[in-house]
Formats: C-alpha cells, sequence, structure tokens
C-alpha cells in the first residue's frame, strides 16, 4: 500500500506551491531587495519538486536515506548562498518552516482520519526538522566562511611597508603579533628591503595593545633577520605603559634600538645615512 | 594569610583556540576599565593575562579563565583564575626562574608575570592539571 501522505502531495503538488509561497511571502513580508518573486518561485518549485519525487513509503521515517540527499543538496545552496547574500537567520528558517506548516495543513485537510493524521503529520515533521537542522548548518558554515575571508583580508592590509626616505622603510603594526602575523610582517619587511635595497627599517608598535614575552621574541627574531640582510631596525612607538610592563616582565631589549615615536625614529635613520633635514631660510 | 577577598562579579570564559586570546584579553581590559584601574596598571594586567593565556594554550592545551571583580579592605581588583587540565608542572620553583623554559620561549612567562601582579598563586599536580591565581589591585 502507498503511503496516504505522499499520495496527496502527488496529487496536490502544484497546490502545495501555490500555498508555500503564498505563506512565505506573508510570514517575510519578502525582502524584495534581496531577491525576486520569480527567482524564489523557481527556487521553492526546484526544492519542493526534488521532495516529493524522492519520498517513497521506505523512506518517509528514515531523513538520512540516500535518496534525500539532491533534496539536501538543494536546501544547503540556497541557505548558502542566503547565508552570504546577507539574509537574517530567521528568514532563512522560516524558508523550510513555512513549507512544513504548508505540507501539514494539506495533510489535515485531506486525511479525516485522527490516528493516521497523527502518524504521517509526525513522520513528515520529523523529516523536515531534520532538513532544518542541515539548513542551519550550512547557513553557519556559510557565514563562516564570509568570516575566514574577512580574517584573510585583515591580515593582510594590517601588514602594509611604507618607504618613508630613499632607503627608509617604515612598517605599522596594528593589532596582535600573533606567529602567523609575523611571519607576514617578516616576509613582506625581507622582501621590501630587497626590492628598495633600503639599509633601514623602523618598525612602529604604537598599535600593539600590549607586548608579552611572545610578541617581544617575535619582534626581536624580526630585527634579527633584518640585520642577517644587513639593514638596521629601529622599533618606534613603545609607549611608556609599554616600558613599564616590558621592564616589569624581565625583556631585555637593550640589544635593539628602540624609539618613542615614528618621528624620533625617523630622526636616527636620518642621522645614520648622514642625512640632515634644514627648515628653509627665505621665506617668499 | 590574608582574609579573603570579596567577589563582586565573576565572568568564566573557555580558551580552546589561539582566537580565543583577543576575546579574552579585551573582555579583561573591560573589567579592568569598569573599577577604573590605570592605564599603566591595566597594560601590565593584560600583558601577564596573555602571558597565562598562552601557557594555558601551548602547555595546558585549552582551559577555562575566570575574571572577577574583587575587593578586599579598601581594595578592588581583578582576580584572574586560570584552570587546565593538562601534564602539570613537575618542579614550580624551576618554572618560576627567569630564563627557565621547556618550550623555546624567552622562559619569562611565569616569573615575569608574578612580577606585573600584585598577588600571584600557582598549584600544580602531575598529571592532574595546573591552576594559576592572579590579582592586580587597582592601585597595586
Amino acid at each position: 500500500m502507498k503511503n496516504e501522505a505522499i499520495k496527496i502531495f502527488q496529487k496536490k503538488k502544484q497546490n502545495i506551491l501555490e500555498k508555500w509561497i503564498t505563506a512565505q511571502l506573508e510570514v517575510n513580508g519578502m525582502n524584495d531587495d534581496l531577491i525576486t518573486n520569480d527567482d524564489l518561485r523557481i527556487q521553492s518549485e526546484e526544492l519542493l519538486y526534488t521532495l516529493i519525487d524522492n519520498l517513497s513509503d521506505s523512506n518517509i521515517s528514515n531523513p538520512e536515506a540516500h535518496e534525500f540527499d539532491p533534496v539536501v543538496d538543494i536546501l544547503s545552496s540556497i541557505s548558502i548562498s542566503r547565508a552570504k547574500q546577507g539574509y537574517s537567520p530567521r528568514e532563512t528558517g522560516n524558508y523550510i518552516y513555512s513549507l512544513k506548516e504548508t505540507l501539514l495543513q494539506v495533510l489535515s485537510e485531506e486525511i479525516k482520519d485522527p490516528a493516521t493524521l497523527y502518524t504521517q503529520s509526525m513522520a513528515i515533521n520529523k523529516l523536515l526538522d531534520s532538513f532544518s537542522t542541515s539548513t542551519f548548518e550550512t547557513f553557519i558554515k556559510g557565514r563562516e566562511d564570509v568570516i575566514y575571508r574577512q580574517t584573510d583580508e585583515i591580515t593582510q592590509i594590517s601588514t602594509p611597508v611604507i618607504r618613508v626616505w630613499d632607503g627608509i622603510l617604515a612598517l605599522p603594526i596594528i593589532g596582535t603579533l600573533d606567529s602567523s602575523r609575523t611571519q607576514v610582517v617578516m616576509e613582506s619587511l625581507l622582501q621590501e628591503i630587497i626590492d628598495t635595497s633600503s639599509s633601514i627599517a623602523i618598525l612602529d608598535i604604537s598599535g600593539v595593545p600590549a607586548v608579552d614575552s611572545l610578541v617581544a621574541q617575535h619582534l626581536i627574531k624580526t630585527v634579527s633577520a633584518t640585520r642577517l640582510m644587513g639593514a638596521e631596525c629601529i622599533i618606534s612607538g613603545i609607549r611608556p605603559e609599554i616600558a613599564q610592563t616590558v621592564v616589569h616582565l624581565g625583556i631585555d631589549l637593550s640589544s635593539i634600538i628602540t624609539k618613542s615615536t615614528l618621528a624620533s625614529a625617523l630622526k636616527t635613520a636620518f642621522d645614520m645615512m648622514a642625512l640632515e633635514v634644514y627648515k628653509k631660510k627665505s621665506v617668499r | 594569610m590574608m582574609t579573603r577577598p570579596i567577589i563582586l562579579s565573576s565572568d568564566s570564559i573557555n580558551i580552546t583556540r589561539e582566537t580565543d586570546v583577543v576575546p579574552f584579553r579585551s573582555r579583561v581590559k573591560e573589567q579592568a576599565v569598569k573599577i577604573g584601574m590605570s592605564l599603566v596598571n591595566q597594560t601590565k594586567l593584560i600583558t601577564g593575562a596573555s602571558e597565562l593565556v598562552r601557557n594555558l594554550l601551548k602547555y595546558g592545551k585549552g582551559g577555562t579563565v575566570m575574571i572577577e571583580i574583587v575587593s578586599r579592605g579598601r581594595e578592588t581588583g581583578i582576580r584572574l583564575t586560570f584552570t587546565d587540565k593538562g601534564p602539570g608542572i613537575p618542579d614550580i620553583s624551576k618554572a618560576m626562574t627567569d630564563g627557565f623554559t621547556t618550550g623555546r620561549s624567552m622562559g619569562l612567562g611565569l616569573p615575569g608575570t608574578k612580577r606585573l601582579m600584585s598577588e600571584f598563586d600557582i598549584k600544580s599536580e602531575v598529571g592532574v592539571g595546573t591552576t594559576v591565581t592572579v590579582i592586580k589591585w587597582k592601585n597595586g
């Protein structure tokens, strides 16, 4: 005997789709700017028909069945694209919940026997709950992808190497210096030293909130590497509270030239290169 | 034996990955600002917290940190309790020596933090885990 619910769904496919779409538009007050009604219809139609076509007696109570793989795939792609388009979780959730409601409503209209209605409704309920769980899993994954991409971008843009003078490079470090960050800083600095054949590099740590022993170790490594390349490295932007903390921690930075401001570091660099900066004598 | 401080507020954070360090530090800073700690003491507290949280990750393979605002007599301060279930420290006095390390770092984390904080206490049992408790008083 073919399952009652499946028969009803297959018979009333078109009807369900209409109801579902109406329900979606009602619930969300749908964001017209995010998706057009036509797109929504195509999306919904594909999902619903795939679901109904794949339903069978054997798998209606087993959400893990292979026959549902295409359904889950469609759901995942919808939910990932929604995450990236900036849908709220509520809107994405409503998408699948409104389908559940519509299906249950159709069942209750068609099946008169309460016992059958109950078992069928439970089966559909369970099935769609499992789908909504996977929708959320992929939705969150979509959001995480966005975050990872931004993290990468931040690491890239936050380590610029600036040529402040012929032969003098400045590298402002903003944020926390961890191992991977130090690697990026060191690589771009060393490469820039070669490219511009600079002899002095200024590392400015005004934007580093705290210098602990690991950060200090990274700084010392960067300075050593720069010296191996034949360039001198000055660390600037040491704030009073950082100075006190470093002393209390017992970190020895005496082998490194350190300055409190970028300006004084630049001045030291000029001295080292035997350059002088004058104020113009004649005023226009 | 000093009197036990009164706990005014308490908050606990799980540390499992390196990405947890920055949010943890900003949480500590938030609390320090709340009680009106001076900038120098804030920096000392955060730097010490940062040392200990790195130890927690590196040697303890993660753990929990309790951030508390405590008060004793006329003093208000921040108390941090770092708990891990790592391998433990066999010789604490050695670990508290400047320059001693088992992990290729500078060996300043524990002794340096002790100098940065107002109060420092470490308990460790091999195979069970390590607990480090530190207090930084607002004007300490």
